[in-house]
């Protein structure tokens, strides 16, 4: 050993690759850009050297020029900004939460919905617009909530199955718990939706998720969870690499497997559920964007979940642009714009990727 | 030092293990032998804190159930049947996820940590593949890279599940050869093992079990023999031995 020490040898290169520094720069440009170009773009043409400055300007000390007249700035800081905002905390969540999903379970095509999060915040929301809607028509916070109630109460009900069936199988069981609860939710929410047919138009349009009428108090709202959430999901960027060895080889490494899990669970079901209820269901950010940083960067969950948040902020800016611009002025669902952009980027990602080992 | 004293180990009301004690001198190397369902993986699961058991484990005297996760896993490394081995993951970061028990739960590597992995991929000689992904190596590769991240994990208990399955009768031999010299470096070793040929020339103790119970438990010559090997395996063979040790050869019946 000792003479062994003593060579001169090349050592190792020993380290874990983490974020890395070019893919951390590409992903942060992606999303500055996204966040420019969505402020700039509208039926109001405003150039984005002038939103730059003007967002310049709120700075104290600066003593920056305000560019933007009273009309501009409206559009700009209370119409766009705000619907940017809550785009990009939907974008980031659902991807980190889709990452972690999917290295908590073991497999790849776990989504943030996975144990009943959109079936839950369907039926929640359904409920809501179809009978309370008379009663709290005042409220702006009916629907969120319910829709936040909801998911929460069906992924209760999912861990609470998946549980009983043992704690030896607990992962397959969550995942067909989940399954159980979004097929079942789905029916009770199509019964109440047939039943009540004048409502659907409103019902279809929550369902299909937009952010048409995003205001600073969403994006208030659903800062907090978005934030605690994913600093708690970030945080388990390397459990979730220790976890990937499978349950056994995690424990034996130290890890308390379940506890693990559930904080991983819970974190991504509390921020999923609270950027759903300010946004519908908006369909496979969660698979997507993680899948895109595994191909192009690291299957390591240090790489995937930072990444994943800011290319998942990036991704769901950019498509509520297209969203309000293609039909423009009425808009498009933004999960019709992120499954008809997202599908066929993800097929040529997956062919380059592929190609190139 | 690893010891059992009752070790029981349930699936509902099926007994997998039953009352075993046993002890792993520091250095030694003791393998667990027995027919299909004897109850040797149990056994071993549960001397890694991996199975619900009865009775006790004790590490170094200390009573396991009491240490912790993590102090049990500083103290025993754990090497399953068939490692989970993401096939995207470098070798060396593969070897680092070894070094978990020493880094705290929202940490990541330090500098001992890295150098701790370096020796351990020099150790099974493993340097070159230290920036390959698992997919990429062989069988022999793979296994020897399994073993460095045991081994990283500076324990100084190392539990091997049937450590040469699936591998060829040289690369068998190459790798319980390793595990013998990683002996010398100060490990106690205790695997589970198919091959009694193999496990006799290995192991300096043997324990063979059947049906959870001890049945039989000694030196290779001593426990392989012939009616041991007939009664609880169910298997006719012929047992030589010679200077070179126990081999144990099946015979067909008819």
């Amino acid at each position: 050993m000792t003479a062994a020490a003593g060579r001169a040898e090349a050592a190792p290169r020993v380290e874990a690759r983490g974020v890395g520094l070019r893919a951390g720069l590409a992903t942060t440009a992606f999303l500055v850009a996204a966040l420019a170009i969505s402020l700039a773009v509208g039926p109001f043409h405003v150039p984005v050297g002038s939103i730059l400055r003007s967002a310049l300007s709120y700075v104290p000390f600066l003593h920056v020029h305000q560019p933007l007249d009273a009309l501009d700035r409206a559009v700009v800081w209370q119409v766009r900004a705000p619907r940017v905002a809550l785009a990009a905390l939907v974008g980031g969540m659902l991807a980190v939460a889709g990452a972690s999903y999917q290295g908590v379970f073991r497999n790849p095509l776990c989504d943030p919905y996975l144990l009943g999060v959109a079936g839950g915040a369907g039926l929640g929301a359904t409920l809501a617009i179809v009978y309370a809607s008379a009663a709290a028509a005042g409220s702006n916070w009916t629907v969120p909530l319910a829709a936040f109630g909801g998911a929460i109460a069906a992924v209760v009900v999912t861990y609470a199955l998946g549980r009983s069936a043992g704690a030896a199988h607990m992962t397959g069981a969550l995942v067909l718990a989940g399954v159980t609860m979004a097929t079942f939710t789905a029916a009770v929410q199509t019964f109440v939706q047939q039943q009540h047919t004048q409502q659907l138009q409103n019902v279809y349009a929550w369902l299909l998720g937009g952010f048409s009428t995003a205001t600073w108090s969403d994006v208030g709202v659903c800062a907090p969870y978005v934030a605690a959430s994913s600093l708690v999901l970030v945080l388990h960027r390397r459990v979730l690499d220790v976890l990937s060895l499978g349950d056994d080889e995690a424990a034996s490494l130290g890890v308390d497997v379940s506890r693990a899990r559930l904080a991983i669970v819970v974190a991504a079901t509390l921020g999923t559920a609270a950027a759903v209820s300010v946004s519908g269901l908006i369909a496979f950010v969660g698979i997507i964007v993680p899948h895109t940083i595994r191909l192009l960067v690291s299957t390591s969950y240090r790489a995937v979940l930072p990444l994943s948040l800011v290319a998942g902020a990036g991704f769901l800016v950019l498509a509520d642009v297209v969203a309000r611009t293609v039909l423009s002025p009425s808009e498009l669902p933004i999960g019709v714009v992120t499954a008809f952009l997202g599908a066929p980027f993800f097929a040529v990602v997956l062919r380059t990727a592929r190609g190139a080992r | 030092m690893i010891e059992t004293r009752d070790l029981w180990v349930r699936f509902g009301p099926v007994a997998a293990v039953r009352g075993l004690s046993l002890r792993a001198e520091a250095c030694g190397w003791t393998a667990l032998i027995g027919p299909n369902g004897a109850g040797k993986t149990s056994a071993l699961r549960a001397l890694a804190g991996l199975a619900h058991y009865e009775g006790e484990v004790l590490l170094d005297g200390r009573d396991a159930r009491r240490l912790g996760r993590r102090a049990v896993a500083r103290l025993v490394a754990f090497v399953p049947q068939k490692p989970e081995t993401p096939a995207a993951l470098t070798v060396a970061e593969y070897v680092l996820l070894g070094r978990t028990p020493h880094i705290p739960y929202f940490g990541g590597e330090g500098r001992r940590d890295r150098e701790a992995a370096a020796r351990a991929l020099r150790r099974l000689e493993l340097e070159r593949f230290a920036e390959r992904p698992l997919g990429s190596l062989s069988g022999g590769e793979l296994q020897r890279a399994v073993l460095a991240r045991a081994l990283a994990q500076e324990a100084p208990v190392l539990l091997l599940d049937e450590p040469t399955t699936a591998l060829d009768l040289g690369r068998q031999q190459l790798v319980l050869e390793l595990v013998d010299a990683l002996r010398g470096d100060g490990l106690t070793v205790v695997t589970t093992m198919h091959d009694l040929t193999l496990a006799g020339q290995y192991a300096e103790r043997l324990i063979l079990l059947d049906a959870g119970s001890v049945v039989a438990e000694g030196t290779a010559a001593e426990v392989l023999s012939a009616p041991n090997v007939a009664a609880h395996y169910g298997a006719n063979v012929r047992v030589v031995e010679d200077e070179a040790g126990v081999f144990i050869l099946p015979l067909r019946t008819r």
